[in-house]
């Protein structure tokens, strides 16, 4: 069941043709929304041109106003969506994004990965309308989700081209001068990373498991909850069963700053997979990354509607722990979750701390087969909600 | 002073008055005019993010859907991005637009079920980030502004208003048959009430001053009302006093320096009730804007015991009116007639109608923080007019019988205050 995901003597910048099995599926997809009907929903407008499949849009009757009056859960005032293009990243792509960096053999036949991580200080829209001053790894928020698998030396040049000192804390296993912390190793031009100043992280891929890596300059409060942070997952050797693969970064934005947040997420943009579901395939293996790098809350949470995942706390066991539908996570816990969908439809996720979800934590799943456009007229009933995405 | 006129010669020249009035006008329209065109010249760009200040200057409650009113108090326009109830955001349309100029409004529609009796934060979040917050205390279905709700207005601004100082006004009878030495504990105790009234009101104006748009005058407003209201009822009074004398002159400018003889006790005993009742008046305006605003609201549960508690407190506004009117013993031949004592007893009682009217339709914090200035105003004149008729025989205002009148006026407010804390 090994996936062919690593063909470790090249580089490998793109995954896609590494996983060709991950482009037959969004053609399908793909095909599918063409085949399928109209877009009377103007979701995924962005998307459409990215290579991920827009959902198939609506059954031939048109769209129910039964939402009208109904309170099905908090949402965005309706009309108006984020701005994908300014903010420079794509929830939606972000979802399937992994940087593999760049690879070549070195002479003890060992795998050296490499990337390059630059700070910059940003604006970007975290809920329609609602913009936020965010500090950024390579311009997005969270920043790219760095893989690589196990056993491989890991190079990271960070360049800091924001206004604020910054690092590159990892969670992993390395020596101290590697560890972005501010007041070791200033000396060897590591530590607090200055502005216009450059830094090379390196250290090996282990353990195994989906970890994270976030600036560790005080405060550091200030310096997470800003954008300072993203998924970190080094593969086990033998790698892990072929599956639709997704990272969500549970996050925060204190818009006012007053120590609390007030829009939650996963992967930035409040409600997001609420406007444009997340398209899985039906019966087919879903493995999501979750970390949690909330800040002010103490806990975060994933529940899923309609199912049960199998939970590999820190994914570092290929046994998992629990089959379950709810997990809490603290700050910088993380997991993957496996499972499949066998019936089509739209199913819920959100954080089960109902605040979180109402003030932005909240998505969906769209289960697709083009055998089944009945359950197209179900999504047609959520695009005429009041959050119903994208509508202008 | 032959100096200044010398000065004055030489900086005015030949010219005509009415140009030396407007030549400041014109320098002033110039400099400004100059320094817009110039773009502020030495100023520079401001520094910092905008200064983004909105107050809620009305919420509005219906099926299924909450109505905010903002104001925008600051210095830069502020853009509404995003509405949220009780940590949840709802969908939200603004008929007036998502941007706000300054001291420009705009009303925002919130779907929201909300639920009868509950309290609600509400959290507005700008185009920065910035939030601005609001706060239901009791959720109640505002009432449409019909008919038969301006008659309940109506009905409840009798019930604290005129049906209670009528009541107060009862017990002229009694005090009638009272010594003439209880005449100035009597103005005392009036005093007191009032004292203690313009306190409470003014009090009640600072509270809601601090709600209002700062950019409006905020509390400064409640001090201008009651300088507006001092002023104008001495204006006021000063005319009528004029047109007294130019028809009784001995009565008139008795009253005027406050004398103590018989003669004045019954006209100024009128005079001095109809002042009260002026005063009283403008404070209960002030009060059924309270009433009305609270109970539009929601904060206000009118149960019968609150209207009960106004009665009473009210009654001895009531007393505080005839309490002139007691006259000074053997000369108080002109018994005010049934006509005039309903005719005080409205001037009194009849404003709270109208407050409550205007608070529960269109409130406003600005303009209630006005009236309840005016009230203060209003009330600190009637003082200063009934002071002198306490004086006793060597002229002294503070001697053992007035000084207990005004603690037990101020104790019966106090007590029958009790009654009407929510």
């Amino acid at each position: 069941m090994s996936k062919s995901r690593f063909v470790s003597d090249k580089a490998t910048k793109e995954p896609s043709d590494a996983a060709g099995r991950g482009i037959s599926r969004r053609r399908l997809l793909g095909g599918a929304a063409a085949v399928g009907v109209p877009a009377a929903i103007g979701l995924n407008q962005l998307v459409s041109g990215s290579g991920i499949a827009a959902p198939p849009a609506a059954a031939e009757q048109p769209p129910s106003h039964a939402g009208h009056g109904a309170f099905p859960h908090a949402s965005f005032a309706k009309g108006r969506s984020v701005d994908h293009r300014a903010n420079g990243f794509h929830p939606t792509e972000l979802l399937r994004d992994f940087d593999y960096g760049k690879t070549r053999r070195l002479a003890s036949g060992r795998v050296l990965r490499e990337w390059e991580i630059v700070a910059a200080d940003r604006e970007i829209e975290v809920a329609p309308g609602v913009k936020y001053e965010a500090w950024t790894y390579n311009g997005r928020v969270p920043g790219p989700t760095l893989r690589a698998r196990e056993g491989e030396l890991l190079r990271v040049r960070f360049v800091n081209g924001s206004e604020h000192p910054h690092t590159m804390h990892f969670h992993g296993i390395h020596s101290a001068l590697m560890d972005g912390m501010p007041g070791i190793g200033e000396s060897r031009g590591g530590g607090q990373i200055e502005p216009g100043e450059a830094f090379v992280y390196e250290f090996d891929a282990t353990p195994f498991g989906v970890h994270l890596y976030h600036c560790h300059v005080a405060p550091l409060a200030a310096h997470i909850s800003r954008g300072l942070y993203g998924a970190f997952i080094i593969d086990p050797k033998q790698g892990r069963p072929e599956a639709d693969e997704m990272v969500m970064v549970m996050n925060g934005f204190d818009t006012n700053f007053d120590l609390a947040n007030e829009v939650y997420a996963v992967n930035t943009v409040g409600f997001h997979y609420v406007n444009e579901p997340i398209v899985v395939p039906r019966e087919e293996l879903v493995r999501i990354y979750l970390v949690n790098v909330l800040e002010y809350d103490p806990v975060n949470s994933f529940h899923v509607h309609g199912n049960f995942f199998q939970h590999f706390p820190t994914g570092t066991s290929l046994q998992p722990a629990e089959l379950t539908d709810t997990i809490i996570q603290g700050q910088a816990q993380r997991a993957i979750l496996e499972l499949e969908f066998p019936l089509d439809g739209d199913y819920m996720f959100h954080a089960h701390v109902s605040e979180f979800a109402e003030l932005g934590w909240s998505g969906f799943f769209r289960l697709v087969n083009p055998s089944r456009l009945a359950a197209a007229s179900t999504a047609a009933l959520y695009c005429d909600l009041p959050w119903g995405g994208g509508q202008a | 002073m032959e100096a200044g006129a010398r000065a004055e010669r030489s900086l005015g020249g030949g010219l005509p008055a009415w140009a030396l009035g407007v030549i400041p006008l014109v320098l002033i329209a110039v400099a400004i005019g100059s320094f817009a065109l110039l773009g502020g010249p030495g100023l520079g760009e401001r520094t910092g993010p905008p200064v983004e200040e909105v107050s809620v200057e009305q919420t509005a409650l219906h099926p299924g859907q909450i109505e905010l009113t903002l104001r925008n108090d600051g210095p830069d326009p502020v853009e509404v991005a995003q509405v949220a109830v009780n940590d949840a955001y709802a969908p939200f349309s603004a008929a007036g637009g998502l941007e706000i100029g300054r001291l420009g409004s705009t009303t925002l529609d919130i779907s929201y079920p909300w639920i009868e009796g509950e309290a609600y934060e509400i959290f507005v979040v700008t185009s920065s980030g910035g939030t601005i917050e609001a706060s239901i205390p009791v959720a109640a279905e505002t009432p449409e502004a019909d008919a038969s709700f301006y008659g309940l207005m109506a009905l409840l601004g009798i019930y604290v208003g005129v049906i209670p100082v009528s009541l107060g006004m009862l017990w002229l009878p009694f005090l009638r048959r009272l010594g003439s030495q209880w005449m100035a504990a009597l103005l005392a105790f009036t005093v007191g009430l009032l004292t203690f009234l313009a306190i409470d009101a003014g009090l009640e104006g600072l509270e809601i001053a601090a709600e209002a748009p700062a950019a409006f005058g905020g509390a400064s407003l409640v001090f201008a009302g009651a300088l507006v209201a001092y002023l104008v009822l001495a204006g006021i009074d000063a005319y009528l006093q004029r047109r007294a004398f130019a028809t009784k002159p001995e009565e008139g400018s008795l009253v005027a320096r406050g004398a103590t003889t018989a003669n004045r006790a019954t006209t100024g005993g009128a005079y001095l009730a109809l002042l009260v009742a002026i005063g009283i008046g403008l404070h209960n305006l002030g009060e059924g804007l309270a009433i009305g605003t609270s109970y539009a609201t929601g904060a206000l549960a009118l149960g019968a015991f609150l209207v009960v508690g106004f009665a009473i407190h009210n009654t001895t506004e009531g007393l505080a009116i005839v309490a002139p009117l007691r006259g000074g013993g053997e000369s108080d031949g002109a018994s005010p007639g049934i006509g005039r004592l309903l005719g005080l007893g409205l001037i009194a009682g009849a404003p709270a109608i109208l407050g409550a009217w205007i608070g529960a339709s269109a409130f406003n914090p600005s303009l209630a923080a006005l009236l309840f200035g005016v009230g203060v105003g209003a009330i600190v004149r009637v003082i200063v007019q009934i002071a002198p008729a306490m004086r006793d025989r060597n002229g002294r205002l503070l001697y053992p019988s007035t000084v207990a009148g005004m603690l037990a006026g101020i104790a019966v407010l106090y007590l029958t205050g009790l009654l009407v804390s929510v």
